[in-house]
């Protein structure tokens, strides 16, 4: 089984990256209330080794890491590639050129 | 001469060229721009149950595939996570991070029309050139690393599946037998068909069956089953140095579609029921 660590640890992150995705009403958002309700279902049982609960929480983390990788990935996305081509003036400007004014337009 | 017809009538008319001061291609838009993306157009993102499964509402209207059928989905779990997609967008909507969404639309519309056997034995030529069975010779470190860490995966597999693997130096790859690739393909029959484009999805982004089976299998997790993946180039960026914004890029983009392949196969493949235990006096 992988090594997995706490389940209350990937829970309270896992609602954490929730709220980020989701914004001011995530207490009423669906996946909230199902995650929140799934790991409720699975926490009492009498057996140490319950493999449903194994499932919900390699589940659980693999959302986790879904999410947080979709947020950095989109963060460094903004950062380094998501500027564009830059426009004429710009590339003139990037030597310390100006482009030329013509009355009436290019011929 | 694509250029000379005027774009698609679904892109937003760019402003005339007297308003602005740029080269004018022939279709009237700029040359090398990107399409514009398209902005958000709903409010609120619901579920609801057909007959075919789950659905998907933007406001008041259904979501369809990019075929045009309707988006049904089998499992209500892995509706919601679709949803949470399409809320978590801002502003624009931007497809390369809705990698569930994707993947639900490849199952439903399989543009590359492969039937099931085709993609079990996509998936199992993977083997031939897997990348835990690619070792190199030098530099001695990095054999060494990649003996260690790739050989427990190795004889996991082997020992989980009663199968014969070993692994190569040779540039023509490990010599896999037949019965080896057998007991996969019989393996892998026993999913179904959704399941089965998610697996071929994790194998193509890890290059390597190995990896995606102890993925599905939970022997590893996705950081593992990445970091196992990349692990010569994790190799080379300690020793000259990370750069973000290829690197830590890359990183980010693997580990986002190998989890949404996972949990979409999981998600597909599961059948999950409450047993209530009864209390004994």
């Amino acid at each position: 089984m992988a090594a997995l660590g706490a389940p209350l640890r990937t829970l309270r992150e896992l609602l954490r990256e929730l709220r980020r995705a989701a914004g001011r009403s995530y207490r009423d958002s669906p996946a909230y209330r199902h995650v929140l309700a799934a790991f409720r279902a699975h926490r009492v049982t009498s057996e140490k080794l319950c493999r449903a609960q194994q499932e919900l929480h390699f589940q659980a983390a693999t959302y986790l890491c879904l999410l947080r990788s979709v947020r950095e990935h989109e963060a460094l996305h903004r950062e380094y590639h998501g500027r564009g081509e830059r426009s004429p003036q710009e590339v003139a400007g990037l030597v310390g050129f100006r482009l030329p004014q013509q009355p009436g337009g290019k011929g | 001469l694509w250029w000379a017809r005027s774009p698609p009538a679904w892109l937003p008319r760019p402003p005339p060229a007297a308003a602005r001061n740029c080269p004018v291609g022939p279709c009237g838009r700029r040359a090398y721009a990107p399409p514009a993306e398209r902005k958000r157009f709903y409010q609120n993102v619901s579920i609801s149950q057909g007959e075919g499964g789950f659905e998907i509402n933007l406001d008041h209207r259904k979501l369809k595939t990019p075929q045009a059928k309707l988006f049904t989905v089998p499992s209500e779990a892995l509706a919601i996570a679709v949803a949470t997609e399409w809320d978590s967008q801002r502003d624009t909507i931007k497809f390369y991070t809705m990698h569930l969404t994707t993947l639900c639309n490849t199952a439903l519309d399989n543009p590359t029309q492969r039937n099931k056997m085709q993609l079990i034995r996509a998936a199992v030529k993977f083997l031939d050139t897997d990348t835990v069975c690619y070792r190199v010779e030098e530099p001695p470190a990095l054999a060494e690393l990649q003996k260690n860490e790739w050989d427990p995966v190795v004889t996991w597999a082997e020992k989980r599946y009663n199968v014969t693997i070993g692994s190569s130096t040779s540039i023509l790859g490990p010599n896999i037998p037949a019965s080896t690739k057998e007991t996969f393909v019989s393996h892998l029959a026993s999913y179904n068909m959704w399941a089965l484009q998610g697996i071929e999805f994790v194998i193509t982004q890890l290059k390597s069956l190995i990896l995606s089976m102890s993925l599905i299998d939970r022997h590893i997790t996705v950081e593992k089953a990445v970091l196992l993946s990349r692990l010569e180039e994790e190799y080379q960026i300690r020793r000259w140095g990370n750069v973000e914004w290829a690197h830590d890029y890359d990183l980010c983009e693997l580990r986002a579609r190998t989890a949404a392949g996972t949990l979409f196969v999981h998600l597909c493949s599961e059948s999950s029921t409450v047993k209530h235990k009864l209390l004994q006096d």
